[in-house]
Formats: C-alpha cells, structure tokens, sequence
C-alpha cells in the first residue's frame, strides 16, 4: 500500500513541477496516439460504413478478418513490422525504425479494426428502410451516408473510445519498433516497464496514474460529446 | 391534361412472392389516388416505383410524361417528392431537426416560418424541442408527416401512414392528408389495406391484388358499382388469400 502511496505522491509532484522529462515522454505518448488515431479513424471509419450498408460476395470473410484484428496481439504486429522496417525489410530504405513514425504505423494497425469493427456493427444496427426514407426527402447519397454516419454517432464514438484507449495503454509493439530510446521514442508505456525493471516503483506507479488520468480524461470527453449529441445517452 | 406519373409495361418481381404486372397506370395532378389490397399483393413495392426509389425489371416510369429511373432522376425532381412509411424512421434527435431535415439537405436557411406552419398542421407544435426517441406511435407518425408537408411536395407518398394507430390519431392523420391535397394542393398516392380509409379521402381507388390492378375507379363507383367480382368480394370481406 505504502508504494502505491508514494507512487500517488510522486505522480503529483511530477505533474504540478511539470518535470520537462516527464512532459516531453506525455507528449510523445499523446502525439503517437493522437495521429494513429486520426489516421485509423480515416480510413476506419469510410471502411466501416461500407462493410455496414453493403452487401457483397466474400463480406463475411471480410468481417471475419476485421473481428479477428479486433484481437490482434501487439508484440505479433510489432514484429511483423519491425522486420518490414529493418535494414534488411523491404522498407528499411525509409529509415523509420526506431523512430516515432513506425509507432504510429503499429498503432494504426491496433486500431483500425477496432473502429471499422464498431462502425460496422454502429452503422448496421440503423434500419435498412431509413436510407429509402432519407432519398424519398431530397438527400443526395452523400448526404443520405453523412446522415447515418450521424445516426450511428454513438458507436462512431464508442469506435474511438475503444481504438484510443487500446493505443495509448499498449505497451509491446511501440517497444519493439521504438525501442524506448530516451527523448526520441520513449512514451508512457515503455517508461513504465523501464523503470519497473529499474526497481525505481514508485515512479513507475507514478507514470501509470498518469498514463490512467489521460485515458480517464480523453473517455470522459468523449462521453460528454457523446451525452450532448445523442439525447438517448446519459 | 397530362399525368403527373404515369406506369408503362411494368413487370418487377418481388422476393419471389409475386411480379407486379400493370400494362399502364396513370396519376392525375391534385387528385388523391388510393391503392388498396391485402397484404402482400405488391402495394408498396408499386409506391416504391412510383417514387423512383426502385428501378422497375421492365417498363418505364413517367414523371411529367419523361421517362426516368431511380438512378438517373435528377436531384431537383425528386425533390418535388415525398414519401411517408408505416414506420416513421425518425431520426435520433429532436421532433423540430427531424421536420428541417428535408430543408436542410436542400441548404435552405429560411425554413423556420415553413417548419412551424408544418408543426401546427399536425398540432404537435408544443413537442418542437422533444427528442424524437420519447414521442407515442401517432405522435411519431406526424412528425414523420410534417417532415414531408414542410417541403411543400407536388407528390407526396403515403405507405399505410395510419397502420397500427388509435382511432384519434388516424382521424388527424387522416385531416393532415385531406388538407394536404385541399389546401397545399399536394398529389397524393395513398397505400393502405383500410378500404375505409380510401373511401374516405381517395377521388380515385384501385385494388390491386397478386401483383395485377384489378380494377381502378372513381371513389363512390369503386364502392357502389364494382365491376369485378374480385372488387366486390374484396369490398365484402369474402376474397380469400
């Protein structure tokens, strides 16, 4: 009880000194996470409305594998993408390992089935007959998939809650393709593990209340959008 | 005069559970046109290809004696049509979002005056700010109504809009569509299995029935003199499907 007293107590005077050490790894962690989020939730989400409103040979194939990246190991898509981005990979020409690009490729990857997955099952759940109903009242198709995707807001942001919260709290494939090298790639969840294997745990307790105070912040947001733009929700 | 629609040769099937087949059928300007049948005969699968929401397998649909299909009718005619469903599908927000959504995906910014009239016509002006989630069936049903009245449709498509309602709210329903055609001068197709309904509002009825038009006439000669003996079995409740 004692360590995770100190860890609090560390975590505090960290925050309120606003340690640069500290502020520079959140940062990082926010800015890795944030772009991999945006960038999957670009391509997450028009995938996820496709596999949602259409119909097509092989979709079940499709959302099987869709499903099954849900449950992607990390560490398995670290590797993968370690060895595409070594000297020896067929993209080491791009010189992105070990940096935070190759970060951002690893948790796009993490996420994007996440948010296709939960747009797929947001959007489906809207009755077939509304997009009949949306043309019969002027709507041209843009207009008529903006409106579901609107409709389907709810879920949209649960796809986000569920991608941010599974990027920002991961530890195995940033640690592999960044390897936590200090004030280049080091992010919240790999100076956890550092400073465990240290022994120094009331600091790593302390990065970890910190690590849990984003998540709890960034879903607390996006619950009080979601509250104000859907008046079925608390 | 010419029709304001008007099928040619259409033959479409259906799920498989019938093909609807009607060498011609035509809608007059201003009048209110009712389909009448039992379920499952093709009445909204008709309203549908009225409407160029489906594309017909075989013959044409005329809108002002120019053929189009659901997928090359332009924007702006089909913006001088509405439909209403037995299901109001509204959308998750307030009844007063839900009766501009036609305005607004037209980027009319003006519509409030219109929005407003629309709202007293159903009388549901004291729900304008209610989430759409909490209204009763009824209540639902004349949101749905007003989302189309308050585009001011040259047509406006009616599929079973009182199905499944208590007697009030049929009555203002049906007040909504008779004012609707009297008032906004709004051609009206009516789809309903409720031969009163049609006796009540329609100038002209149909009964349609396996996919075919049986008989198509004037209200009181479709109730008082049925030429069929399909119709007047239909009327007396004695067809059997």
């Amino acid at each position: 009880m004692e360590i995770f007293l100190n860890g609090l107590r560390q975590a505090l005077a960290l925050i309120f000194s606003l340690d640069p050490d500290l502020l520079e790894i959140v940062r990082l962690s926010l800015l890795v996470s944030g772009l991999a989020l945006v960038i999957s939730a670009a391509l997450g989400l028009p995938a996820g409305l496709f596999l949602g409103l259409k119909d097509f040979i092989g979709k079940r194939l499709v959302v099987a594998l869709v499903y099954t990246g849900m449950g992607l190991p990390p560490v398995v898509v670290g590797l993968t993408i370690y060895l595409l981005l070594s000297r020896q990979g067929p993209l080491g020409e791009l010189g992105w390992l070990f940096t935070p690009r190759a970060m951002i490729v690893t948790q796009t990857i993490l996420a994007l089935p996440l948010i296709i997955g939960f747009t797929m099952t947001a959007v489906g759940a809207i009755p077939p007959a509304l997009i009949m109903q949306l043309r019969s009242l002027g709507a041209t198709r843009r207009q008529v998939v903006l409106t579901l995707l609107y409709e389907a807001r709810a879920g949209v942001l649960a796809a986000l809650v569920a991608g941010f919260g599974a990027i920002i709290s991961e530890v195995g494939s940033v640690l592999i393709v960044g390897g936590n090298i200090e004030h280049k790639t080091r992010v919240l969840t790999t100076a956890i593990v550092l400073e465990t294997r240290r022994g120094n745990f009331s600091l790593a307790i302390a990065l970890g209340i910190i690590l849990l105070s984003i998540t709890f912040s960034a879903n607390w947001l996006l619950l009080h959008l979601q509250g104000r733009l859907d008046p079925r929700h608390p | 005069m010419n029709p304001i629609l008007r099928l040619d040769a259409i033959r479409h099937s259906y799920g498989g559970h019938f093909t609807l087949d009607i060498p011609s059928l035509a809608i007059w300007p201003g009048e209110v046109f009712a389909v009448v049948g039992p379920s499952g005969a093709g009445k909204s699968t008709l309203l549908r290809l009225l409407n160029f929401l489906e594309k017909p397998q075989q013959g044409r649909v005329y809108l002002h004696e120019k053929a189009y299909t659901a997928s090359n009718l332009p924007i702006e005619l089909r913006r001088r049509m509405a439909a209403v469903f037995q299901q109001p599908l509204l959308l998750n927000a307030s009844v007063w979002r839900n009766v501009s959504y036609g305005l607004r995906v037209r980027g009319s910014r003006n519509g409030r005056d219109a929005i407003q009239q629309a709202l007293d016509e159903v009388r549901l002006t004291h729900l304008a700010k209610h989430p759409a989630h909490r209204l009763s069936g009824g209540e639902a049903q004349r949101v749905s109504l007003a989302r189309a009245l308050v585009l001011n449709p040259e047509v406006l498509f009616l599929d079973e809009p009182t199905a499944n309602l208590d007697p009030g709210n049929v009555r203002i329903i049906e007040d909504i569509i008779r004012q609707a055609n009297q008032v906004r001068g709004a051609t009206v197709v009516l789809v309903t299995h409720n031969i009163w309904q049609a006796r009540r509002l329609a100038h002209r009825v149909a009964l349609l029935f396996d996919g075919e038009i049986i008989e198509t006439a004037a209200v009181d000669d479709f109730f008082q003199h049925p030429q069929d003996p399909r119709t007047q079995a239909f009327l007396t409740g004695d067809l059997i499907y």
